[in-house]
């Protein structure tokens, strides 16, 4: 689709995408004064505090900070894997701090993918397998589960992998297939933990390639990552540290750095 | 940047006139040192001066056309050979800045840094936008190629500066937790950034990162240049 890519400061402006330019849409994901405290009294631990986040069909929102900074308990607490001390989590119009375990876990399967550093694929299971698991668990029948799943690889030329078992599969390959898992069905909401941490710059940089097409496609996504090479792929980098948000980039018009000022520093 | 050499390596693939020189160094880089006719003329004007290129006739409009000479391929032949000079690190505005920043009254360098990376983080966002771009069309011909390579070239050199603002910060944080670090010099040298926050990155008491100095040297915060 996209032609002609050498002439940067004459390719039509990507829009920028501020959230507020999303507000036709809404949001996949809403984080809203989430706090976290571990412990209590003098041990008392602020990992979040007051963190305000909307995640919007379509774009991939990098999280980074140094360690310590709240970072994977945001994206626990968003995942449902962990409740926060405060404030609320909305996965597409739904407060999964108000609703019951059942409830809980339903969401969790049908709404929510989440990718790990270590894939977390069944080493008992095809990858197709893999994919269709989490649509069987909810219900789907095995074939039909096994379709969602073929055409999920289909999508991301996968195919080839459909009937190998992960320890038939390179890391990167292995992390593709969580990718699919964990957008297969209805799932929109991909919430991705250093998903780059145990590959290869080369492979990594695929594997994000993949993440951001899945996000172009209508995907939310969170990343997670202490790798700014990683987090430049997403539409908006946000900064956390001690717990909150000190900062936070948002997509530019990629045709500002490369005219005449550019050359000039 | 080589210009000069650029052109040569342009000429040694055949005569060329100034502005198509331009042109096809610009669609080399991607334009992202664009170059201006008079700089073309002038760089050529030298070259011809050093004996490496020389003309040879001209268009309907007078334009000179320009073909290398075996001077101009040795020299081009020597131009990729030897490595690029790396004895004097050409000067860097955002090493000067932190290392002034360094103990300088008023100003919280890790403001300083913050909003650095932010305008660092944002450029690779750009960067790696392009790339995107570049690499969907599947690049097959030497210009789209040698476009990629420029590309990623910027993208790890942003990378390296946000690294290494990364190690700034973590470095002056542990600076600052030394105790008892001597020194005649006032209270807070690299304490003084990290003063108000660092005690908190633990356990977390006082809430706000930036602290008390505002925008003083902080001056171009906000960092990003494009929104």
């Amino acid at each position: 689709m996209a032609r002609k890519s050498h002439q940067p400061h004459q390719s039509q402006p990507s829009q920028p995408a501020p959230p507020q330019q999303h507000s036709s849409k809404r949001p996949v994901l809403q984080l809203q004064e989430l706090t976290r405290v571990h412990g209590s009294g003098a041990t008392e631990v602020h990992a979040l505090r007051g963190i305000n986040l909307d995640v919007f069909p379509g774009e991939l929102v990098a999280v980074m900070g140094p360690s310590g900074s709240g970072k994977s308990t945001l994206l626990t607490i968003a995942g449902g894997l962990d409740s926060p001390s405060s404030g609320r989590v909305i996965v597409e119009d739904t407060d999964i701090t108000t609703v019951d375990r059942k409830q809980l876990a339903a969401l969790r399967r049908r709404s929510i993918g989440y990718v790990f550093q270590d894939y977390n694929l069944i080493p008992a299971l095809t990858a197709a397998e893999n994919i269709a698991l989490p649509r069987e668990l909810d219900g789907t029948s095995a074939r039909k589960g096994r379709v969602e799943a073929l055409a999920a690889l289909r999508e991301m030329g996968l195919e080839e992998l459909a009937d190998r078992f992960p320890d038939e599969m390179s890391g990167g390959q292995q992390q593709r297939v969580a990718i699919a898992r964990a957008l297969v069905g209805d799932r929109r909401l991909v919430l991705a933990d250093e998903p780059t941490g145990a590959l290869d710059s080369e492979t990594g940089e695929s594997v994000l390639a993949l993440l951001r097409t899945r996000c172009d496609a209508g995907a939310a996504g969170i990343l997670v990552t202490h790798e700014p090479r990683f987090a430049a792929w997403a539409d908006r980098v946000i900064f956390l540290r001690d717990g909150a948000v000190v900062d936070q980039t948002l997509r530019s018009q990629a045709d500002s750095l490369l005219t005449g000022q550019a050359a000039e520093l | 940047m080589s210009i000069r050499h650029g052109l040569l390596a342009l000429l040694e693939r055949g005569p060329r006139y100034g502005s198509q020189l331009r042109t096809e160094f610009e669609s080399r880089t991607g334009s992202t040192w664009p170059l201006n006719v008079g700089q073309v003329y002038t760089t050529l004007s030298r070259l011809e001066r050093d004996g490496m290129v020389t003309q040879e006739g001209e268009d309907e409009a007078g334009h000179a056309l320009y073909v290398i000479t075996e001077t101009g391929r040795a020299e081009l032949r020597s131009w990729f050979r030897t490595p690029v000079d790396r004895a004097s690190p050409p000067r860097d505005e955002l090493a000067i800045k932190l290392a002034m920043a360094v103990g300088a009254p008023g100003v919280d360098i890790r403001e300083v840094i913050q909003s650095q990376r932010h305008h660092t983080i944002q450029a690779m966002q750009d960067y790696t936008r392009l790339k995107a771009q570049a690499l969907e069309a599947v690049p097959t011909d030497r210009d789209e190629v040698a476009w990629l390579l420029v590309l990623e070239q910027l993208i790890f050199q942003t990378e390296a500066e946000a690294r290494w603002l990364d190690h700034c910060e973590v470095r002056l944080i542990r600076l600052a937790m030394m105790p008892g670090r001597g020194g005649t010099q006032p209270e807070t040298p690299p304490g003084n950034p990290a003063a108000g926050s660092t005690p908190a990155s633990a356990t977390g008491s006082a809430t706000a990162p930036a602290s008390s100095a505002p925008a003083s040297a902080s001056a171009p915060s906000g960092g990003s240049t494009a929104d």
